[in-house]
């Protein structure tokens, strides 16, 4: 399999005043070309924080205590994202090899500067473009994606949700990156709209034939779009394999609790949602953190963690039971 | 006596819109539904912008429409006297999508749960206390637990309950609940709705549910009203009208939704996002006849009115 990242026992959280959130505990994954990857667990799971992570992006409180990230450049480069300085991350590895699709990325746009100078401001950035080059060459850029052409000379106010998310996702993939990191990029949006929103991401992606990671909790949305997907629960990767094989073959309880409660049209059949709460990431529990609400829990896993190993070809799971 | 429980007979609510707010802006557009007294769940749903709050403050007798009448066992809920107002308030309850916004983050939960008690049902403290647990023990809290703690300390699945708890306090018979598990996690949403459908069926509790989720309205109503822009376009029993999907838009909103099994389909299918917010509302011909692909001239020209098909209504020209 051709890789593209790989990441090392990641560990990073959030020091605060009074405690450490331990958002993201010793994680480790691989990406390859030409893939679309879910990350898919509930609030707080750290799936936010662990593509944040990925990007690089790690400003105060969130700190990366440990782990090693590698990118694989296709001119056979191998870069060491988790010790570049910020300023050579913004320089040679965002927008141009990695691009952030942060949570709300509709309202990134500024509010008083018409979208073409949006484009013409990336261009200007990182190609060193004229203005009026970077408006033509931003229009011919947008009728490749089936953008209306009057989308350019309007202020983001003027364009729908739905619209102003499109061009976000334009935006991001103006420099063609290896990968993307999308951070639910249609939770805002109605189902009309997150439909357009994701086929248009999913499309892009076909085209570039690049990388492109996912975070959604929703499990639907996981199974219509991505090839992988990994599941998190409060701070570690517990399930990471093929997306119809753990839809179909979940094998956590928590993914299994996860797939069985989501209602589907056409099906009455009774539905129950899990006890219990996640822990607490300022003092998580000994042994497996899913414990505490799991099932069918084992004495030995309230001792110790469980490790994730792969129980069949390409597919890992961390559960004592498996 | 009126036979419904809650009848709303076209009601409109207009907001002034731009220069000087002279443009009027049709928020909830000739809306009339009925619920039956038998107890079930009733489901409004839409996208945002469809009208489906203001309907629901309407509903509450929160906000007065500009024209029609909303009626609750036969009393215009806008013009109840004073001692009506508290049985109203008593009978009609409300859960609210963001369970956080219902409480004072810096009071302690006592204080709403002891001030509804005393307020709507003029209960002494051991009163109280015995029907406090009660409600507590019905959505899986223990009293010790919840009292004495602010809103903070809890998640927004326990709030969420809690939320609940305080709306059975007084008993109610209709519990309007807006996007009440939109921000509660799915592995604990089904918790909720499931506690819906037990209050319908063993305590004769109705409820209006209001959402732009369909899968889960699916499965907890037994009728539903799909809101467009204002309107309602189609309605009727659930399964009939999510999986008969007579009007476009009905068929818009099924066919968008995610499901594993129809992947391809999904990702390959043309998708038509609605246009222009604005003018699609102040439209006095169909208003969804702008992005509509089985639209015809009469579309453009006239607003087609709720017509009968089989036990559904719809409004759309293609039923005529």
């Amino acid at each position: 399999m051709d890789l593209l990242l790989k990441g090392l026992d990641i560990k990073g959280g959030y020091e605060l005043q009074e405690a450490y959130v331990d958002a993201v505990s010793n994680v480790s994954l691989e990406l390859h070309r030409n893939e679309v990857f879910g990350i898919a667990g509930e609030s707080g799971c750290g799936k936010s924080t662990l593509i944040k992570i990925l990007y690089g992006y790690i400003e105060p409180p969130l700190t990366l205590r440990n782990g090693l990230i590698e990118l694989y450049t296709n001119d056979g480069n191998t870069l060491e994202i988790s010790s570049l300085s910020p300023d050579k991350l913004r320089k040679t590895i965002w927008w141009r090899l990695v691009s952030y699709i942060p949570q709300n990325a509709m309202n990134v746009l500024n509010p008083t500067i018409r979208i073409r100078d949006h484009f013409a401001e990336m261009y200007r950035e990182h190609i060193g473009l004229e203005k009026s080059e970077s408006y033509s060459k931003a229009q011919k850029y947008i009728e490749t994606f089936g953008l209306p052409n009057d989308v350019l000379a309007a202020f983001p106010h003027q364009l729908s949700g739905g619209m102003r998310q499109r061009v976000v996702i334009a935006i991001s993939l103006l420099l063609e990156p290896n990968l993307v990191l999308a951070d639910e990029p249609s939770s805002a949006l109605d189902v009309i709209n997150q439909r357009a929103a994701l086929t248009f991401l999913k499309n892009a992606q076909e085209n570039l034939g690049n990388t492109l990671v996912l975070v959604s909790h929703d499990m639907s949305i996981q199974g219509v779009l991505t090839d992988r997907m990994a599941l998190m629960y409060a701070g570690k990767m517990i399930e990471v394999g093929e997306t119809q094989e753990i839809l179909e073959n979940p094998l956590h309880p928590y993914t299994k609790a996860l797939t069985r409660s989501l209602p589907r049209l056409g099906d009455k059949a009774q539905r129950r949602g899990l006890r219990g709460q996640p822990p607490d990431l300022r003092n998580p529990p000994q042994g497996c953190r899913f414990y505490p609400r799991c099932p069918s829990p084992q004495p030995i896993c309230q001792k110790e963690e469980p490790k994730i190993s792969e129980t069949q070809r390409d597919h890992y799971v961390s559960c004592w039971l498996v | 006596m009126s036979e419904f429980l809650l009848e709303a007979k076209n009601v409109s609510k207009f907001f002034g819109y731009g220069f000087l707010g002279r443009v009027k802006f049709p928020a909830v557009d000739n809306v009339s539904f009925h619920m039956e007294s038998h107890p079930k769940i009733l489901t409004l749903a839409g996208e945002s912008g469809c009208g489906k709050t203001t309907l629901a403050r309407i509903l509450l007798g929160f906000l007065e429409p500009n024209e029609g009448t909303v009626l609750y066992k036969g009393k215009s809920v806008h013009h109840l006297k004073r001692k009506e107002k508290k049985w109203f308030r008593r009978e009609v309850q409300a859960i609210f999508q963001d369970p956080y916004g219902t409480f004072n983050p810096l009071r302690s939960l006592d204080g709403y749960l002891y001030g509804t008690a005393k307020n709507l049902l003029g209960m002494s403290r051991e009163e109280a206390s015995a029907r406090i647990e009660e409600v507590l023990s019905f959505v899986g809290l223990l009293t010790k637990d919840v009292l004495g703690k602010n809103p903070d300390e809890f998640s927004g699945g326990q709030v969420q309950r809690i939320s609940v708890a305080r709306a059975l306090l007084p008993e109610p018979r209709l519990i309007l609940a807006d996007e009440p598990v939109s921000m509660i996690d799915a592995s604990l949403r089904m918790n909720v709705l499931n506690m819906f459908k037990e209050l319908t069926e063993k305590q004769g509790i109705s409820f209006i549910y209001i959402t732009h989720d369909l899968a889960t309205a699916y499965y907890i109503s037994d009728e539903i009203a799909i809101m467009y822009r204002g309107m309602i376009v189609e309605e009727g029993p659930a399964d009939e009208v999510l999986l008969g999907q007579h009007h476009p838009y009905t068929k818009a909103l099924v066919s968008s939704l995610p499901e594993p099994g129809k992947r391809e389909k999904w990702l390959k299918e043309e998708v038509n996002p609605p246009g222009m917010e604005v003018k699609e509302f102040l439209a006095a011909n169909c208003k969804y006849a702008d992005i509509c692909p089985d639209k015809s001239d009469k579309c453009l020209k006239e607003r087609p009115a709720l017509l009968d098909v089989g036990n559904v209504k719809v409004a759309c020209w293609l039923y005529e």
